[in-house]
């Protein structure tokens, strides 16, 4: 009984990865890229590491709960990264699907961007 | 009192990730535990200058519930668009005008965007009055936009500036 739930997490889990990596490749720019594989990939590692901790628990060697910290790493991880890959995107104004909002104030003073050479500023 | 433990609730924190790593409750390690959990906090008091106070813990957890609720909701979502045609998707950038004004809440509410899927937060004014977020499929953003507001800013604010 233990074995299907567990083989039903595990491929539950594989099959949310794939769709997500999935998107990287269907999906048309780079903002609507950023989602497949940044999220749909938590409800996928999640339930891996639901199926982890399961399996080591009832293997009779006393409970495991690592697991637990790499979920609290991840979900405090992912969306720091993906927040900086969209706002690096945003800097270097890359293609987008969704119309970027023009009036967005500039993250750093203009002086400071590493914009146009120096001919700019004669 | 205060240079003693400047986060009080930095150490029962640090103490259980300790106890986590070790994958064990044996109380050397419990004692190791706090040990390094009134330690490290002291240790960096420089980076930490605001103090972290939760006003209603049970607010905090029924938030937790809900953004884990959400997050296997909008991974079917997020999935099901994938596998269906990337063209009917319509994108969109959306402001999020913020109430939240400690670095906690904010960062709070930014990783809380990320983690559910379908949007992401792409920037923060730098006077901190609007975020801007990224949605895979945004119908209608107004609704997205009240949606956020309810559901995770209010929350937070609650639990961190109550006054």
């Amino acid at each position: 009984m233990l074995e299907y739930l567990l083989s039903f997490l595990i491929l539950g889990g594989a099959a949310f990865t794939f769709i997500g990596s999935l998107g990287l490749a269907r999906l048309e720019d780079f903002y609507t890229r950023l989602h497949g594989p940044t999220k749909a990939t938590t409800l996928g590692v999640g339930s891996l590491l639901i199926a982890s901790a399961l399996y080591f628990s009832t293997r009779g060697e006393g409970m495991s709960l690592h697991e637990v910290l790499v979920t609290l790493f991840l979900f405090i991880t992912a969306p720091v990264s993906a927040h900086l890959l969209a706002k690096a995107a945003l800097h270097l104004k890359l293609p987008s699907l969704a119309a970027v909002p023009e009036d967005n104030p500039p993250a750093h003073p203009v002086g400071n961007s590493p914009g146009p050479g120096p001919h700019k500023r004669a | 009192m205060r240079r003693l433990l400047p986060h009080p609730l930095l150490a029962p924190i640090l103490a259980l990730i300790w106890l986590l790593l070790n994958n064990s409750a044996a109380p050397g390690h419990i004692l190791l535990g706090l040990l390094l959990g009134w330690f490290i906090p002291w240790f960096t008091l420089r980076f930490w200058p605001e103090r972290v106070r939760l006003r209603r813990p049970l607010t905090l957890l029924r938030f937790i519930a809900v953004v884990l609720y959400d997050i296997v909701l909008a991974n079917l979502i997020v999935a099901r668009r994938i596998l269906g045609r990337p063209a009917a998707l319509r994108p969109a950038f959306v402001r999020v005008p913020l109430e939240l004004k400690s670095d906690l809440a904010i960062s709070l509410l930014a990783n809380t965007i990320c983690l559910t899927p379908g949007t992401v937060s792409a920037q923060l004014t730098p006077d901190r009055s609007c975020l801007l977020v990224h949605g895979l499929h945004v119908p209608d953003a107004e609704a997205l936009v009240t949606s956020i507001k309810q559901r995770y800013e209010a929350p937070l604010k609650e639990v961190f500036e109550s006054c």
